[in-house]
């Protein structure tokens, strides 16, 4: 395979988090590969380990990553620090965005996008960029002035990540359960954000959802189905479908070994 | 009678709140030996004499620039302004008045509202003494006084060095509004000690800012009492406490009229081996004292190890008739998510902890009014840092090895 448009590649993701009784094996060897304009939904039950894998992916120090690569475009992003990541071009907007006191939104965005950019973006263009994406995620200007996450609603933070992804234009962009918590207008909203950033074709979504529901706004190309640490099944949209109907019983009843036909990785 | 303390630890006899001897004669205050509630944190041996009140043999020189119709004089140790509104609570502060050998005033008229700042500049003219040397000792005492219904802002700076123990007296006058900003920008070899008593008339407002950067030890008392009902007073205070740095900020608030107002906000953030920050919040409401309305916050950033930071606030409360008394004190690391979310976003670590304390310390500094000083704090406070601003910080690669691991 040829890593010329921003591939990145999972092979055999082996990840442990540190435990009271010692390390404990979160992935058990995923592989993975998202391609620059792909969409792919990584759906599986609470605990599959789909938080874990969008944080490994971020380089959260919490996961200590004991086997396998990621690699973007065919550099080693295990040997890159967290911000280096972000900088090589992989955005994660997190399930649970943390408070930062007294650091306006609008300061950490122009920091942020200095940093991604490699220079600071000229004034006049930002102040624009920045105006026109906050209308399109129906934002009101004053946000930009609270501080980041400080007071935010479930639905603000989570318009305030696709904010960021939209201006940072990730190459990756890992988007762990930007759906949850929302009702339904803003879902609609954070929805049409991502759609955005998604017809211009120049970002791979990795759109990791524990419900269908999102999916009936974004469709996505691939779809996987994550249990006890591996990906046990995969297909094209109609395995959603599937799993709306069916949830995730099949994949988890008599444990994660008890992988269906059709799974994806073995280790 | 409900007394709070904050510590856990069993109410005083007298209340939570110590009552100390109040004289202008230094005798009368015992020497301290380290274990009075007032001294416990205070390392004696670093005052350089100052408990024994020697012979000044230092300057710190007094320049004063203030806008037209203020009036700047040199008081005599007679002059009955002197301790109209103050008087000393240790042996520290008695010294002071009686060794300063006078005053600086600085006199607002009633009603004026000069534009610009009033800067009072104390610059420390004795280099860090070398062991056995003399010590650079000086006193001083200030005078500030606001009239009724002036509007005014004061800047106190000091900088260079000294051992200095100096006294501040603020007198602000019936429904005048007064800010005041006292800076302690001192050399690494200052030690400072000061009583800052702000004596606020009837509907007069004090907005205070207390920051305290540098310096070996700094020791400062700040004092509220209200000459009556209406009077508001806001304490702000921000520190930053480097290696081997003594910061102590000791706080009473004495509500005693009915319908007063106090906040106080204390932010300070510590690095460095042997960096002690030291904050009591002591508020005293008395039985008249209906009506008041009091909260007290010390937030402490903690970011490395070998730091240490006391703090406790004490409320004694005498009256039931409160519109509110409340205080709330935290001291805490980084948090380790808030870099994680920053670097996530491409921020290089030492940038994003830069962000994070320039964050904390906002709340607090975004108040002062005084642009160019509000920069020189900050400015400050990244340089304490060693990071420089955002815009001139390349977006370097970060190290490898530090991934997922």
């Amino acid at each position: 395979m040829t890593a010329a448009v921003s591939t990145l590649e999972i092979r055999n993701l082996h990840v442990s988090v540190e435990t009271e009784e010692g390390p404990r094996e979160i992935l058990r060897g995923v592989d993975l590969t998202v391609r620059k304009g792909e969409t792919h939904a990584i759906m599986g039950p609470n605990g599959s380990g789909k938080s874990t894998l969008s944080y490994s992916i971020a380089g959260h120090p919490k996961y200590t990553v004991t086997d396998g690569s990621i690699t973007l475009d065919g550099e080693d992003v295990l040997a890159m620090g967290v911000d280096a990541r972000a900088r090589a071009g992989i955005f994660l907007a997190m399930q649970y965005p943390v408070e930062i006191p007294g650091v306006s939104v609008s300061n950490f965005l122009r920091s942020s996008a200095t940093a991604v950019r490699g220079e600071a973006p000229k004034l006049r263009t930002w102040v624009k960029e920045v105006k026109t994406s906050m209308e399109a995620l129906e934002m009101d200007p004053s946000f930009a002035e609270r501080g980041v996450n400080e007071g935010f609603s479930g639905g603000e933070k989570k318009r305030h990540e696709i904010l960021q992804m939209a201006l940072l234009k990730p190459k990756i962009a890992v988007l762990d359960e930007t759906d949850s918590g929302l009702d339904v207008d803003a879902l609609r909203i954070v929805s049409g954000g991502i759609e955005a950033v998604r017809a211009q074709g120049e970002t791979g979504i990795l759109l990791i959802t524990h419900y269908t529901r999102i999916l009936r706004y974004i469709k996505p190309e691939f779809v996987h189905v994550m249990a006890a640490g591996r990906i046990v099944d995969e297909g094209g949209p109609e395995l959603a479908a599937v799993l709306e109907e069916s949830g995730y019983d099949r994949y988890v009843k008599g444990g994660g070994a008890a992988a269906p036909a059709g799974a994806g990785a073995v280790s | 009678m409900v007394v709070i303390d904050a510590t856990g630890r069993p109410p005083l006899a007298s209340g939570a709140v110590p009552r100390p001897v109040r004289s202008r004669n230094p005798l009368d205050h015992d020497v301290p030996t380290g274990r009075e509630e007032a001294w416990r944190f205070t390392p004696l041996r670093r005052l350089r004499g100052l408990l024994t009140g020697p012979d000044a043999d230092g300057k710190v020189s007094v320049t004063v620039s203030a806008p037209a119709g203020i009036a700047v004089e040199q008081l005599d140790a007679a002059d009955p302004r002197i301790g109209r509104s103050f008087t000393p609570a240790d042996r520290v502060a008695a010294f002071a008045m009686a060794r300063a050998g006078g005053a600086t005033a600085v006199t607002i008229p009633a009603e004026a509202a000069p534009a610009e700042p009033v800067i009072v500049h104390l610059h420390g003219e004795s280099p860090r003494p070398a062991a056995g040397a003399a010590a650079g000792v000086a006193y001083g005492h200030l005078l500030i006084e606001i009239g009724p219904f002036a509007s005014a802002t004061v800047v106190l700076d000091h900088t260079g060095s000294a051992t200095y123990a100096g006294n501040v007296e603020v007198y602000v006058g019936h429904g005048a509004s007064l800010t005041f900003v006292s800076l302690q920008d001192w050399d690494a070899g200052a030690v400072h000690l000061g009583a800052h008593a702000y004596s606020i008339g009837r509907d007069a407002k004090l907005r205070s800012f207390t920051v305290t950067l540098g310096g070996d030890l700094v020791r400062l008392n700040p004092t509220v009492d209200y000459r009556g009902p209406g009077g508001d007073a806001e304490l702000n205070g921000v520190f930053f406490t480097d290696a081997g740095q003594h910061q102590e900020h000791r706080l009473l608030v004495t509500h005693t009229p009915r319908s007063c107002r106090s906040r106080v906000t204390y932010k300070g953030a510590l690095r460095g081996d042997a960096a002690h920050s030291v904050w009591i919040g002591d508020v005293v409401i008395n039985a008249d004292a209906v009506d008041t309305d009091t909260y007290e916050l010390n937030r402490n950033l903690v970011l490395t190890d070998g730091a240490r930071a006391d703090s406790v606030p004490n409320l004694e409360i005498l009256t039931g008739e409160v519109v509110g008394a409340g205080h709330a004190s935290a001291t805490g690391r980084f948090d380790d998510e808030a870099l994680f979310y920053l670097q996530s976003r491409g921020i290089p670590p030492a940038e994003a902890r830069r962000l994070v304390v320039h964050g904390f310390f906002a709340e607090v500094i975004d108040r002062i009014e005084v642009a160019d000083l509000r920069d020189r704090i900050m400015a400050s406070v990244a340089a304490r840092l060693g990071e420089t601003p955002a815009e001139d910080e390349p977006a370097t690669p970060a190290a490898a090895g530090q991934a997922g691991a």
